[in-house]
């Protein structure tokens, strides 16, 4: 269970400016969900929290800065699935599993029994125990999908971040991938942060949503009032019919004028 | 792991008895336990036998089997830094740079006198390896900043090219050189001596050493180098580590046994085919089988033109090519 504060974000290419101080606290267990066009900079607070990227101010982690934590330390803390991951064909399910505990390994060391032992449960309990002895390139998209979030759990970091966790999937993956990290939040209290581009899924899962644009959070808090047909036409420049369902769930449906 | 080792006591078995000289073949085992401490066999070989075994034979194929044990290490862990299944140990200019240091040794050499402690020709090779090396990572490493293994390659490419037409030049205005420095290129182990073994053997032993203990993070490094940062790993620090020792190894073999080509490439391939990619068992599988293979590959060489040598370089490839693409393709089939 960890709380992740942001003061003042700030994310810079060169002299463009991709993140403008972005501030903002995500509770123990909360998701945030980060949404806004392409180039909006989800990405870059992502990848800035890891440290992929240098930036200014700061991420606090339980009140302590990220910054003043070994790389070892911070790897132990953040888990981060990104958008494309490098999946070399080559390898086996499991050996890309065991490199999520690489945080815990010395540097001339190897992982233990444990380690070892801790990444085999993982793989039993996200049902992928099969895929253990597989070649990562002999796997469908879902399987890797699922086996990138196994080697993010292997971490037992207390943060998961997910870059565009879904953007490879049908939607029937979709959904498995994301009730997945649903379930894994409610059994492990972890504290999630997404950068998603399909906004009735990023309203579905998160608890409150962030819509940043040209590096700024333009609307932010809980699902209704960040997904407004009024908000998404001004900083998407789309039309969309924003529908309620009756259990609360937000659908945002796109729509097109009709040919002349 | 017992394979590995069984594949390098086999080749250097095979290597110490087979040559156009010398005792019979199967007295050579006898005689070389007959020289292990506490044992004692009669093996019928002479004293001018045993010279022939122990002073010409039993150098050259410790000797190759140091080069090829290095190249093979050497280009697994290049391979592995950069993250480019077509890269060897020459790729950032060490062959070329210790290609350029011993065309100007030789083509210069008679200028100079020959009452140097040491031979000049491997030492000025070894250290124009170093800093071919060494200009290139700066070069590499000051645009697109380090994360960027690409421009690291690209500068490479230059590198070599730049080199090579150096020493294209100087082999233009000293061309009664040619056949000497050619000789030097296609590589030879046939001339080696105790002395050459001592020379490299701490370098490879020291490379060897450093790398074997980077294995693991050579495999953190296949998910590429933000993945691997996320996962605490000192991406920058490691890569520079791996492509010095690897580039120090590289440099001490190519200044003594010339630019045999192919080595660094196809064993680690052919390791990985087998035993799997994991760094773990690809660094030191490669030394073993390297070893073995260059060792074997410098037998050919001693037999078919004798007493001419033929150069261990033409060997390793024409041997090695047909061999890889049949394993390359019997593998891809049986998957």
């Amino acid at each position: 269970m960890s709380s992740i504060e942001f003061r003042d974000l700030t994310v810079k290419f060169g002299k463009r400016t991709v993140v403008q101080g972005f501030t903002d606290t995500v509770r123990s267990g909360e998701w945030l969900g980060l949404i806004g066009p392409n180039g909006a900079g989800k990405s870059s607070i992502l990848r800035a929290i890891v440290g992929v990227i240098p930036s200014a101010g700061e991420v606090l982690v339980d009140g302590s800065s990220m910054t003043l934590r070994s790389r070892a330390r911070r790897a132990a803390i953040v888990a981060y699935v990104p958008q494309d991951p490098l999946m070399p064909s080559d390898m086996t399910g499991f050996e890309y599993a065991l490199l999520g505990r690489a945080p815990y390994v010395g540097y001339f060391g190897h992982e233990s029994r444990h380690d070892r032992a801790m990444v085999a449960d993982v793989l039993e309990r996200l049902e992928l125990s099969e895929f253990a002895d597989r070649r990562l390139g002999r796997l469908s998209g879902g399987e890797r999908q699922r086996l990138v979030i196994a080697r993010a759990l292997a971490t037992e970091a207390p943060i998961l971040l997910l870059d565009e966790p879904t953007s490879a999937l049908d939607i029937g993956h979709q959904q498995q991938a994301l009730e997945l990290v649903a379930r894994l939040r409610n059994d492990h209290g972890l504290t999630v942060i997404s950068a998603m581009h399909d906004l009735t899924l990023a309203g579905l899962y998160s608890d409150r949503l962030a819509l940043l644009h040209a590096g700024t959070v333009v609307a932010s808090g809980v699902p209704e009032e960040v997904l407004r047909a009024e908000t998404l036409a001004e900083f998407y420049g789309v039309r969309v019919t924003v529908h309620s369902e009756p259990d609360g769930t937000i659908v945002v449906i796109p729509r097109r004028d009709a040919l002349d | 792991m017992p394979a590995s080792v069984l594949a390098v006591v086999l080749a250097v078995l095979l290597g110490a008895m087979i040559g156009p000289a010398g005792p019979v073949w199967w007295r050579v085992p006898l005689a070389l336990l007959d020289h292990l401490p506490l044992i004692s066999i009669d093996s019928g070989v002479t004293d001018r036998e045993w010279s022939i075994i122990w002073d010409i034979r039993m150098p050259r194929v410790v000797l190759a089997g140091l080069v090829g044990a290095m190249l093979s290490v050497g280009g697994a862990s290049y391979q592995g830094v950069f993250r480019n299944p077509l890269v060897d140990p020459y790729l950032l200019g060490a062959a070329a740079g210790a290609g350029l240091g011993a065309t100007l040794m030789i083509a210069i050499w008679d200028d100079i006198g020959s009452d140097w402690p040491v031979d000049p020709v491997p030492a000025v090779a070894f250290v124009f390896a170093l800093g071919a090396v060494a200009i290139t990572y700066l070069v590499g490493a000051s645009f697109g900043g380090m994360r960027t293994t690409s421009t690291l390659v690209l500068a490479g490419v230059a590198m070599v090219s730049l080199l090579t037409a150096m020493q294209t030049f100087v082999l233009q205005r000293n061309s009664e050189v040619v056949r000497e420095v050619y000789s030097w290129i296609l590589g030879r182990v046939s001339t080696a001596r105790w002395d050459d073994v001592r020379l490299v053997f701490p370098y490879v032993a020291v490379s060897c050493v450093v790398l074997f203990f980077h294995r693991r993070q050579l495999d953190l490094l296949r998910v590429g180098d933000d993945e691997a940062v996320t996962l605490g790993v000192p991406v920058t620090r490691v890569r520079l580590i791996v492509v010095i020792a690897a580039t120090l190894g590289t440099a001490a073999v190519v200044a003594v046994s010339g630019l045999i080509g192919f080595v660094g490439l196809v064993v680690p391939h052919m390791v990985r085919l087998v035993a799997g990619a994991s760094y773990r068992r690809v660094v030191p599988l490669t030394v073993a089988f390297g070893a073995a293979f260059l060792i074997l590959a410098d037998i050919p060489g001693r037999m078919l033109t004798a007493p001419a040598e033929l150069p261990i370089g033409v060997v390793t490839a024409f041997v090695g090519a047909p061999f890889f693409i049949v394993l390359l393709r019997t593998r891809e089939i049986s998957r």
